[in-house]
C-alpha cells in the first residue's frame, strides 16, 4: 500500500471519528474541540487533493475563527465542565435511524451512477491564477459574486453588533 | 484496500453530512445545534472540491464556491453567535425548549 493512500485513509478515520464524538460527546467543550479536530481533518483532505488554497482557507477561517468563536461562546454561556443531560432514547434512535436510512439512500444513488472520468489536464491552481479568475469580470470570472459576499460580510458584522448590543433601559 | 477516489470522497462527504443531521436533531443546545450546522456545510464544501478535482478538472467552480461557502458560513456563525448571546441575556438559558415564547 502506498504512503499516500494509508494519509488518506487516517485522514478520513480522524474526520468521521471526531465528528461522530463532537455530536455524541456530553461535555460541550469537548464537542467544541472535536469538531476543531474534525474541521483540520477535512484541511487535511483538500491538501491531500492539492487544493492548497481552499485547504489554508479553512485553516484560517473554520480552525481559527469559528472554532474560536464557538469556544469563546460555551465558556460565556455555559459552565462546561457539567455535563449536557442525555438526550432521550427514543429521540436518539429516530434520529440515527433517519441518518442511517438518508446514508443508504445515498450511498444506493452513488454506486449506481457512473461519473465521467476526463482526460484533460488539469487547470491551474496556483494563488495567482485563483485570484485573477476571483476578479475578472467575463464568462468565467467571479468578480460579482466577490462583491456581494463582501457586502455580505459587512451586513453581518453590523448586525451582530445591532443584536448583541445590550439595549438601554428606557427613561421613565 | 482500494486506491482512494472520488467515491471515496463522496462517501466521506454524505457520512459527514447525516452524522450532521444526526447531532442536529438529537441536540437541543444552541451551539451544538450550530457544531451540527458547521458539519453540515464542511461535507458540501468537500463534495465540491472532490467534484472539482475528479471530474471537471479544468474548471476552478467548486474551488469558488467552496470559499464562498465558507464566507457565508462564517457570516452565519457569527450572527448565530450574537443572537445565542442575546438569547442568554434575556432568558438564562440556551436550551431550544426554553424559548418557546411564540408558541402558545
Amino acid at each position: 500500500m502506498k504512503g499516500e493512500t494509508l494519509v488518506f485513509y487516517l485522514l478520513a478515520a480522524l474526520t468521521l471519528v471526531s465528528a461522530a464524538m463532537a455530536v455524541t460527546t456530553r461535555r460541550i467543550f469537548r464537542a467544541a474541540v472535536y469538531l476543531l479536530t474534525s474541521l483540520i481533518g477535512v484541511a487535511g483532505l483538500y491538501f491531500w487533493m492539492r487544493f492548497e488554497f481552499a485547504a489554508a482557507v479553512q485553516i484560517v477561517v473554520y480552525a481559527g475563527g469559528i472554532a474560536v468563536l464557538i469556544i469563546f461562546s460555551v465558556f460565556l454561556t455555559q459552565r462546561a465542565g457539567d455535563d449536557m443531560p442525555a438526550p432521550p432514547s427514543m429521540r436518539s434512535i429516530a434520529a440515527a435511524a433517519a441518518a442511517l436510512l438518508g446514508l443508504g439512500l445515498v450511498m444506493l444513488q452513488l454506486v449506481n451512477h457512473n461519473f465521467p472520468t476526463p482526460a484533460v489536464a488539469e487547470v491551474d491552481r496556483s494563488v495567482s491564477a485563483i485570484g485573477r479568475r476571483m476578479l475578472a469580470t467575463g464568462d468565467d470570472g467571479f468578480a460579482l459574486p466577490f462583491e456581494v459576499v463582501s457586502l455580505l460580510l459587512l451586513a453581518a458584522m453590523i448586525g451582530c453588533i445591532v443584536i448583541a448590543m445590550r439595549s438601554k433601559p428606557s427613561q421613565p | 484496500m482500494m486506491e482512494p477516489g472520488l467515491y471515496h470522497m463522496l462517501f466521506i462527504g454524505a457520512a459527514l453530512f447525516f452524522i450532521g443531521i444526526f447531532g442536529f436533531l438529537t441536540r437541543r443546545n444552541l451551539i451544538t445545534m450550530l457544531m451540527s450546522l458547521e458539519l453540515v456545510l464542511n461535507s458540501v464544501c468537500l463534495n465540491f472540491i472532490a467534484f472539482n478535482k475528479y471530474v471537471w478538472t479544468d474548471k476552478l467552480d467548486g474551488l469558488f464556491f467552496t470559499v464562498f461557502i465558507i464566507a457565508i458560513a462564517a457570516a452565519e456563525a457569527a450572527v448565530a453567535i450574537a443572537i445565542i448571546i442575546h438569547l442568554y441575556r434575556s432568558h438564562g438559558s440556551i436550551d431550544v425548549s426554553s424559548a418557546e415564547d411564540l408558541k402558545y
